[in-house]
């Protein structure tokens, strides 16, 4: 696999897609994000940034949902280039 | 009481539990409220084929690993209060998300149906379903419904009372996990039935203490004590 395309959420940019690897987060907190479909194997959209640039909205199955840079950073994946 | 049952409607928020529970119960429904739980399940009755349903609208949740006080509500009622069938509603329109909560409450409880609500949404947006090989892989009922225009209700009934009275049986699929967790599920699961015997399903509470879970032990606890109280007080 191309490490170059290695990147966390929280680095990507409006309209990537980013195909999860692996989340570095435990407890209750790496539940609620499988719950909410951030699972490895999963693409998500950079949908867009807050002008500060933390929290971002991604799109995962289907429904939008915000991530704090705590989190998203530790959310890592690879770029998916657009079909 | 032998024609009375009770059923437990359990899914994502959003889903449109509350709008099939309105459609079956009517305005018949009443707010009920669970010792040592201020949050309350709303419930209600309906009657099919001469028998007596009771049913609970559980909160909306997007998991059962008790996060948080609703998915310990929801998890408490379907694991210790043990109703007699377990309605899974999904929505058809995002079933991936959805099914999340399915396959946990199928490691929980035997008697399940899943309805696949929205179902009128879905195919106006083009997404086609395929109940059959859904019940096939998930070895319990799928029903697609649409709660709002009862579509799917008679075929949701009849499929209750065929289960109710044993016409029916669900065979649940259970997630199999690596090899290490499953080694360690076989290790401790016999213990665990001796203990419980058949009224939890004792693979699922193994998963559940390999994964730590304080609050259902604390949950056992409580239950246990509330049980002395009572023997002690009878």
């Amino acid at each position: 696999m191309d490490e170059s395309n290695k990147i966390s959420l929280f680095q990507g940019k409006k309209g990537n897609l980013i195909k999860i690897s692996s989340i570095s987060l435990e407890g209750v907190m790496r539940r609620r994000l499988l719950d909410l479909g951030f699972v490895p194997g999963a693409i998500v959209e950079v949908i867009k940034k807050s002008p500060l640039g933390d929290p971002i909205a991604f799109r995962v199955s289907q429904t939008t949902i915000a991530l704090r840079k705590e989190e998203s950073m530790k959310i890592e994946g690879e770029l998916v280039n657009h079909e | 009481m032998n024609n009375s049952y009770r059923i437990a409607l359990a899914g994502n928020p959003n889903t449109g539990k509350s709008t099939l529970f309105n459609a079956f119960t009517g305005l018949r429904q009443h707010t009920g409220n669970w010792a040592g739980k201020t949050v309350s399940l709303a419930e209600g009755t309906v009657r099919h084929k001469e028998k007596n349903y009771q049913i609970v609208d559980l909160p909306g949740t997007y998991s059962l690993f008790s996060n948080s006080v609703d998915e310990e509500v929801a998890r408490n009622y379907i694991v210790f209060e043990k109703p007699d069938i377990t309605l899974v509603v999904l929505d058809a329109t995002s079933l991936e998300r959805n099914l999340n909560l399915a396959l946990q409450v199928l490691e929980m409880t035997k008697n399940v149906i899943v309805c696949i609500n929205l179902i009128d949404e879905a195919e106006k947006k083009g997404i086609k379903i395929n109940e059959r090989i859904l019940t096939r892989k998930l070895g319990v009922p799928v029903i697609k419904i649409s709660a709002r225009n009862k579509i799917g209700f008679p075929m949701l009934l009849d499929t209750i009372d065929r289960l109710v009275s044993g016409k029916i049986e669900c065979n649940p699929v259970q997630t199999t996990y690596n090899e290490e967790i499953e080694e360690k599920i076989t290790t401790i699961e016999s213990k665990i039935s001796n203990l419980v015997g058949n009224t939890i399903s004792s693979r699922w509470l193994a998963l559940r203490l390999l994964d730590g879970d304080k609050a259902l032990l604390t949950e056992f606890n409580r239950r246990l004590v509330l049980n002395d109280q009572v023997r002690r007080e009878a």
